[in-house]
């Protein structure tokens, strides 16, 4: 599998497999996500600050690099951009792993052509990227971790997957010109 | 009945501090890859190719790099945008 330019579509052809590792690592990401936490119901009460929006940044590491503080060094700044910002921010990533998902679905078990217009394309690149940063967190991946495992590392499935989620990404960026 | 809330304010000098701009700071990370933070940067910001990949490379070799400068609601759009497409970025006072 990897991404190829034809006109205006992007697209690719899958194997049962590969269709089926992306859609579990998806649906793993959207779970991570949170089904909450969707555009605050009442705005007012967002805007004068009387929401719950969250304050804390996320306990789990892999979460809290999806979503991380935006003042290094001002605790209270960081509380505040959160309470305001992290609804959307999960809202877009999950509106990413969603789309993933969707153009999957038509694959899963069997694999076949994937075909993606511009915006679709966009959604995968940043649901790519988020898996990568969530494995990349769990493995604790450094720039010299070795990407081709020995047998027998416990971890050697998940690098593999890692890996191969970096080189379907670098392929997906081949077809993209930006688009300012 | 209650009583009026006192109000607290700062203290600090507020025209020499909002005199310094605020910055957008991209921070080093091993997982995201070359050509996507230079892609990002490009979509963004409307960079040309190489101004963006001098910043992208200034991630990688420096740790970090300002990638664009304002005032501070512009720093948390910027911020916003970067978190969005997964690069890690903070802003701050220059």
């Amino acid at each position: 599998m990897r991404f190829k330019r034809r006109g205006g579509a992007i697209r690719a052809d899958l194997e049962a497999v590969e269709a089926d590792v992306l859609t579990a690592v998806a649906g793993d990401l959207l779970e991570l996500l949170g089904e909450e936490a969707d555009a605050d119901p009442d705005p007012l009460a967002a805007m004068v600050g009387l929401s719950d929006g969250p304050v804390e940044a996320p306990e789990d590491p892999a979460l809290a690099r999806l979503l991380p503080d935006a003042y290094g060094d001002d605790d209270e700044a960081a509380t505040e951009f959160r309470r305001y910002t992290e609804g959307d921010l999960r809202a877009g990533k999950r509106a990413n792993a969603g789309t993933v998902l969707a153009t999957l679905a038509p694959l899963t078990g069997r694999g076949g052509r994937l075909v993606l217009d511009r915006d679709e394309a966009d959604a995968w690149l940043g649901c790519l990227n988020d898996l990568r940063l969530v494995l990349g967190s769990r493995l604790e991946v450094t720039e010299e971790t070795e990407l081709d495992p020995r047998a027998d590392d416990p971890r050697a499935h998940a690098l593999q997957v890692y890996g191969w989620l970096g080189w379907l990404q670098e392929s997906l960026l081949s077809c993209l010109d930006p688009r300012p | 009945m209650t009583a009026p809330a006192e109000l607290d304010l700062p203290a600090v000098d507020d025209e020499v501090v909002e005199d310094r701009p605020w910055v957008t700071i991209v921070w080093n990370d091993p997982v995201n890859l070359m050509s996507y933070v230079t892609h990002v940067l490009m979509e963004l910001f409307g960079y040309p190719r190489s101004h963006a990949e001098k910043l992208m490379m200034d991630v990688h070799e420096k740790g970090r790099a300002v990638v664009s400068n304002g005032t501070r609601e512009q720093m948390e759009h910027d911020v916003a945008r970067l978190h969005a497409r997964g690069l890690w970025a903070t802003l701050q006072q220059d």
